[in-house]
């Protein structure tokens, strides 16, 4: 009995002793993987969660610049005031035109660009590479450059204008076409970008598709609607919402050739931003809006990732 | 159903002369074999059938209808690529049913003749699916559903079971001359593989270097080759060729006409032997019921095919020989065979002696 007694406890010694071992291990192994992103997600927080949370915070305050100290608890009174401010409601109605305009022109004209410049000889290459140029250009180059040639008397878009017989055009001097003016000129600095990622998804769709679809007897039309836009669907989904987000963000171009005028009818959402924070002071109502942008920015990725997963064919 | 003829086909790329004048003519009804090494203008010639390249000189004729310029859609043909050349983004349906749309099939047609065929071929449960997610003999069905179903004069394919196993090859070489035997249909079919045109077509056409060698039926390739190239060619292992026992002529005969035997065995040798040569086995191949002895005979080399009864030894010294009339000549400089001129008693001659 006695040693049997005795294996029996050493036995149960032992097993103590490897589940402590065993709970151990398995302790390690949960704390394991976080552990391992630590870092990662540490950077993250510092900078990426802190700050919108901190925005988010501020936006229930008001506060400015001058003086940091007094800012008050106004709970949601900063959204209220926007929310009832005409000229915001003006600002986010040139920010969704100016948007929406903007994508939707430099895609359509850069995919037929693409379709046309697609090609193999010389003078396709040339072509591509001058229709690319202006992504190169930093924008506030690019907006001076615009500056001139939209310049009423002196510009050059006037001049061909009136040497081709037709009224010199207001561009960026009027409330009727200054939006229009910078529409057009972000199209000119964003569509060489967006023509070159769509003939890089051109030159991936295999050649013997579009044989296979000639012996089918399809037509140049419904080869490009059946055939190349569906196969495109992932570059056209990657370059609308890149375009889509920096397009909301605009600024730059405001900055330096309209400052939001004449009238507010330039005026955008980060353009506002800026405005309410930096001149006004109004650094709450900056807040505000900054989570306001926040939000439309994440509602517009979200309904396109929706879409994008029933309509985009990703081989 | 239709003959399709090419007069003096020629293409260029680049000043680059890749088809150099072929004449072919493709009867209604018949498996013709396109075959060749690689790279001697096979699928352009097939591409030029279809349409898909411009021809640079000749003439292409589909029943009796000059083709050059006709579009691909309009010369009523179907074809089956090498890779299937399906269409990623539609699913089995939609991509046997292009084809039909676009010649104006209304709705309900289309799914009665969709369904019709992927039952022939064995699709009806993957309709539905993408290509993507089809095994490769199950996109190689959707590529042949997709020629079939538009019911086509000539059916062209390119290397079409390259991309499967080994055992689907097989499966599906004996579907597709099945199929050509129910359809009756025009075949036109594009291999590198001796072996795959052997056996499927019932006429070949051997291209070599952007020029016809011969066209004939599998049984006359094999025993009546017209030149070097062909007779070397066609046949696994390859004929064996020996240099002349006269100035501008070569000799071959197939390894499995040869017969073997050991120097100091009682030999089998066939009576009517007229070519012999002694040499020695460097090597053996046992296939299962046949054996493959690679004889070294001065400076040359040759192949002989045996059965297993009388096995012999690597390093053995061996016997040769050849009957008569399977040997064939060849002259030297252009590799044409010769049949004519060339009587019994000089034929003996030349390969008689043993060396
Ligand atoms: N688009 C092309 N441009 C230039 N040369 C080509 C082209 N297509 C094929 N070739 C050349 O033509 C020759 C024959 O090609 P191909 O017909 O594809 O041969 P096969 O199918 O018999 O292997 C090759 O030397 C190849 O390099
Ligand atoms: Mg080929």
């Amino acid at each position: 009995m006695q040693p049997t007694m005795g294996t029996q406890q050493s036995s149960l010694v032992k097993e103590k002793v490897t589940m402590k071992k065993r709970s151990l291990s398995r302790w390690t192994e949960t704390v394991r993987p976080y552990a391992y992103i630590m870092p990662a997600l540490l950077f993250f927080c510092l900078f990426f969660f802190f700050p919108i949370g901190y925005m988010i915070y501020l936006s229930f305050h008001d506060w400015s610049l001058l003086d940091l100290s007094a800012m008050e608890w106004v709970g949601l009174a900063n959204f209220q005031e926007i929310m009832l401010d005409s000229d915001f409601h003006l600002v986010v109605i040139n920010t969704i035109i100016y948007t929406f305009g903007t994508v939707a022109i430099s895609l359509v004209l850069s995919f037929f660009l693409a379709l046309w410049l697609n090609r193999q000889a010389k003078i396709y290459g040339i072509m591509q590479a001058a229709v690319f140029s202006p992504h190169i250009i930093s924008l506030v180059s690019v907006s001076m450059l615009w500056m001139w040639l939209m310049d009423p008397q002196y510009g050059l878009l006037n001049a061909i204008l009136e040497f081709f017989g037709f009224p010199a055009y207001t561009w960026l001097a009027d409330t009727s076409s200054a939006l229009l003016s910078l529409i057009l000129v972000s199209v000119w600095k964003g569509v060489g970008y967006n023509t070159i990622v769509f003939i890089a998804g051109l030159q991936s769709i295999p050649k013997d598709i579009y044989e296979a679809a000639s012996l089918d007897r399809a037509g140049k039309l419904r080869t490009l609607a059946k055939i190349t836009l569906p196969m495109l669907s992932p570059t056209l989904f990657f370059l609308t919402i890149i375009n889509l987000i920096s397009s909301f963000q605009v600024f730059d171009t405001i900055y330096i050739m309209t400052q939001g005028g004449p009238v507010n009818s330039t005026n955008m959402l980060v353009f506002y931003i800026y405005e309410q924070g930096m001149d006004f002071y109004n650094g709450g109502i900056a807040s505000a809006a900054s989570v306001v942008l926040l939000g439309l920015i994440g509602v517009m990725t979200f309904l396109h990732f929706w879409f994008a997963e029933r309509r985009v064919h990703y081989r | 159903m239709a003959q399709v003829v090419l007069k003096s086909l020629v293409k260029d790329y680049n000043k680059q002369n890749v088809v150099k004048g072929i004449d072919i003519v493709i009867p209604d009804g018949s498996f013709s074999v396109l075959v060749g090494p690689s790279g001697c203008g096979k699928s352009t010639t097939l591409r030029m059938i279809a349409g898909l390249e411009k021809v640079t000189k000749g003439e292409i004729w589909i029943g009796n209808q000059l083709v050059n310029d006709l579009a691909p859609g309009k010369r009523d043909l179907a074809m089956v690529f090498q890779n299937y050349a399906l269409y990623p983004t539609m699913n089995v349906f939609d991509n046997i049913a292009f084809g039909l749309r676009n010649r104006g099939v209304s709705k309900k047609e289309c799914k009665v003749l969709v369904e019709e065929i992927s039952e022939i071929v064995g699709l009806t449960e993957y309709l539905t699916r993408m290509p993507s997610q089809l095994s490769g003999g199950q996109r190689q069905r959707v590529a042949l559903a997709r020629a079939m179903v538009k019911k086509p004069k000539v059916f062209l394919m390119d290397e079409p079971l390259s991309n499967l196993d080994a055992k689907l090859r097989n499966q599906m070489r004996v579907e597709l001359t099945g199929l050509h035997k129910r359809l009756g249909t025009t075949f036109i079919y594009v291999t590198h593989d001796q072996v795959e045109a052997m056996t499927m077509g019932d006429q070949i056409i051997v291209m070599d270097q952007g020029t016809v060698q011969q066209a004939a039926s599998p049984i006359q390739l094999y025993k009546e080759p017209d030149n070097q190239f062909v007779a070397q060619f066609i046949g696994s292992p390859a004929m064996n060729i020996l240099s002349g026992f006269q100035q501008r002529l070569l000799v071959g005969f197939r390894p499995e006409s040869a017969k073997i035997a050991g120097v100091n065995q009682e030999a089998p040798l066939s009576d009517r032997a007229q070519f012999m040569k002694r040499g020695n086995i460097l090597s053996r191949e046992i296939l299962g019921s046949d054996v493959l002895y690679y004889v070294e005979s001065g400076q040359e080399k040759l192949v002989v095919k045996d059965d297993l009864r009388y096995l012999l030894q690597e390093g053995q010294e061996v016997i040769v020989s050849v009957n008569e009339e399977d040997l064939y000549l060849f002259d030297q400089e252009s590799g044409i065979r010769l049949r004519q001129g060339i009587n019994l008693k000089e034929k003996q001659k030349l390969a008689g002696g043993m060396t």
